[in-house]
């Protein structure tokens, strides 16, 4: 059974350039988050808070909001689909390419498409897709998977990448990074003329006027829709907030939280295909497909605030675990501290596969204190652990002391003292060659402290 | 507001009930002597209720909260009453008033353990924000750096520990790098994943040295088990002392107590 607890080993096992690749990418956007956070707003807090009500509050009147939204889309001139699991997504998608006679797709970054499995299921049936986003790209290049949210391949460096360029005939090699994107630009510069469809995901959806913002850093989300003739783009029905008057607090917390920008470079916002009188440029057809793939249940657990997240990958470049883990340790789409509640959740029936993932924390809490939209994840780690507990899943349970013993003592005052008085003999026992595999490891690098019980009780008493 | 939500209101008179927190029970004696003789020089009359144990957080923290709900059943029962519940330890204060109410949520004695989170205090929040005490009379000549545990995060006590330390006469504060990163502690976290822990002990370590402090102070002694366990066994012998220590011996030192 794979789970975290080998982790803490294979952590050790990563090479060194990937784990100082990981560990240094998190550390340095942190430091950055904290910088920009700090300078524009002494009381950044207040925005958390605000952004934090503001999701919550959408997500809580979740069915007026949603029927809004497609309204305003249609209203745009969009077509609206909606997609309730992977499958009817992947064959939403397919179904728009076949019908409009598509055979190529190219792509912005959308995690949703990862959750999925959309490029493997578009290739398999026939059609060519090719990820924009220089992270993405060079995944997709390599077989490869995320490890971060917002920044895919930190565990990768340039000299890597120069030799994927070099293995795909994209020159010869060269690993410095300038030439790398401008490699990568000549290549996809000419897929963006050659597709027919443009796929993106959106930051944030206003359900008042049916506007979706997109943001990146490359501009490659507008390049998709900038020779093609249809847009589809797939919407996480978490993605919606009430009105345009909203973006403004949400697009301010995205780029400072992620990558500690001030603003995103490319702030797009769309507001339906191209027509006369509305939106000038653009494909002629948009298709929205908004996607439950188990959002739902998820809203109606007792973790639903994890709905609120936003996908800036504060939380994992802040994570202590994560900085040493990297996100591959966590088997799933979404890393880190926020992968930690939702991946196990997103499972459905198979949450005791990923049911360790919430235990892979020392509930240390920087990740709610840097979330933009306050989430509590360490409550709902625990929650998760209680979870796991309650329905027995053995990936959990591992490496975990079982408490009960211990319960039944402090519940008993006398048996606790006489514990108290007894644990002296502690003192007297190489603690270290106790055979528990916990307690040796603990002790290899730890020293416990000389036991003292009952002496403070002892002191109390007789003072007076 | 963040992770912890200090309960509004708490009383704050100063006839209060002293919780001694396993770890000094057990390990460190001084520490709750401290404790005891700082309350006391601001007036305080205690009480310590025999019947204590632990506040229930390894079990809560582990995801057995069956278990954990059992303790916090046993801790309600022996620090019933009105009076202020004073914690000299950030975590075990914090699973008094956010755990426990959180892991009793669908449980009908909820308001018995409301109440019991809405009387708890760790000591430094107390000593500021409950007695209003903002400058302590003490000297303590020394170099010296703190670690901000993970369970004063969003509290009253970070900023109410910089208030009191930095009011000593004599006291140099070092400012230290990434104070917002985790020693790895965590409870059962360092038993099931002694290997990351280890690495963000060091780290911790480094971070709380680097400025060749006299004395590494903190709140919490769940941390400074786990750092202070690891610089025995590296033999660095930087003194480590708890922030009521820090508090009772500057006292000492200015001939007050």
């Amino acid at each position: 059974m794979k789970s975290f607890q080998k982790v803490d080993n294979a952590a050790f096992n990563l090479s060194d350039e990937v784990h100082e690749a990981n560990f240094v990418g998190a550390k340095m956007k942190s430091e950055r988050r904290y910088a920009t956070l700090a300078r524009d707003y002494p009381d950044a807090d207040k925005l958390r808070e605000t952004a934090g009500n503001i999701k919550q509050h959408t997500l809580e009147h979740l069915d007026q909001y949603l029927e809004q939204a497609e309204a305003s889309f249609k209203r745009n001139g969009a077509q609206v689909h909606f997609a309730v699991d992977d499958a009817a997504l992947n064959a939403t998608v397919l179904r728009i390419m076949n019908e409009t006679g598509s055979q190529t797709m190219v792509k912005s970054k959308s995690m949703l498409t990862e959750e999925v499995h959309m490029l493997d299921y578009l290739e398999k049936n026939g059609k060519t897709v090719v990820e924009t986003d220089l992270g993405e790209f060079i995944l997709q290049i390599d077989g490869d998977h995320p490890s971060h949210i917002v920044t895919p391949i930190v565990h990768k460096n340039r000299r890597g990448i120069a030799k994927s360029f070099e293995r795909e005939g994209l020159g010869d090699y060269n690993d410095d990074p300038e030439v790398i994107t401008r490699r990568a630009r000549k290549f996809l510069r000419q897929k963006y003329i050659d597709a027919e469809v443009g796929l993106t995901g959106a930051n944030f959806v206003s359900a008042e006027s049916g506007r979706m913002v997109l943001v990146t850093n490359e501009g490659n989300s507008r390049f998709c829709m900038a020779a093609n003739k249809i847009h589809i783009a797939v919407i996480g029905i978490e993605k919606l907030v009430p009105t345009d008057r909203d973006l403004g607090l949400f697009i301010n917390l995205i780029g400072r939280s992620g990558t500690g920008q001030q603003l995103t470079v490319y702030n797009q916002f769309i507001g339906g295909p191209k027509k006369e009188g509305g939106q000038p440029h653009g494909p002629e057809q948009m298709h929205v497909i908004f996607v439950d793939n188990r959002r739902t249940e998820v809203l109606a657990s007792e973790c639903r605030e994890i709905l609120r997240c936003i996908r800036c990958g504060a939380c994992l470049n802040v994570c202590p675990i994560y900085r040493q883990a990297g996100g591959h340790a966590y088997r799933s789409v979404y890393p880190g501290p926020v992968g930690a509640v939702l991946s196990p959740l997103l499972a459905g029936n198979r949450f005791p596969e990923l049911a360790d993932l919430p235990k892979a924390s020392s509930l240390c809490g920087a990740c709610n204190e840097v979330c933009p939209v306050n989430i509590p994840i360490p409550d709902l780690l625990l929650r998760l652990r209680d979870k796991a507990k309650r329905e027995g899943a053995k990936n959990a349970m591992k490496g975990t002391p079982k408490l009960g013993m211990w319960a039944t003592l402090c519940s008993q005052p006398a048996m606790w003292k006489t514990a108290l008085s007894m644990g002296h003999t502690m003192n007297y026992i190489p603690t270290e060659m106790v055979p528990h595999p916990s307690a040796k490891s603990w002790q290899t690098t730890r020293k416990l402290p000389k036991f003292q019980g009952g002496e403070f009780r002892k002191w109390f008493k007789n003072r007076k | 507001m963040s992770l912890l939500h200090t309960p509004p209101n708490r009383p704050n008179g100063k006839s209060v009930q002293l919780m001694t927190t396993c770890l000094c029970d057990a390990f460190y004696a001084d520490v709750a002597q401290a404790t005891v003789e700082v309350l006391e020089f601001l007036g305080c009359d205690i009480e310590l209720p025999d019947a204590q144990t632990c506040c229930g957080q390894p079990a809560f923290n582990g995801g057995d909260w069956a278990n954990s709900r059992k303790v916090v059943r046993h801790t309600a029962k022996v620090f019933a009453g009105d009076k202020p519940i004073i914690v000299p330890s950030g975590s075990c204060a914090a699973m008094l008033f956010h755990g426990a109410p959180l892991e009793f949520e669908k449980e009908a004695d909820l308001p018995v353990i409301q109440d019991l989170a809405n009387r708890t205090w760790e000591l430094l929040d107390f000593i500021v924000n409950g007695l209003g005490i903002t400058d302590w009379p003490g000297t303590f000549p020394a170099k010296m750096t703190v670690h901000r545990s993970c369970h004063l995060r969003g509290s009253n006590s970070g900023a109410a520990i910089t208030t009191l330390l930095e009011s000593i006469e004599g006291l140099d504060l070092e400012p230290i790098e990434e104070v917002e990163q985790c020693c790895g502690f965590g409870g059962t976290f360092s038993v099931s994943f002694p290997n990351i822990s280890k690495t963000m002990g060091e780290l911790k370590i480094e971070n709380l040295t680097a400025s060749k402090p006299d004395v590494v102070a903190a709140a919490d002694m769940g941390c400074m088990m786990h750092f202070g366990g690891m610089m025995d066994k590296q033999g660095n012998t930087t003194k480590r002392m708890h922030i009521a220590q820090v508090l009772r011996d500057s006292l000492k030192n200015a001939g007050k107590l």
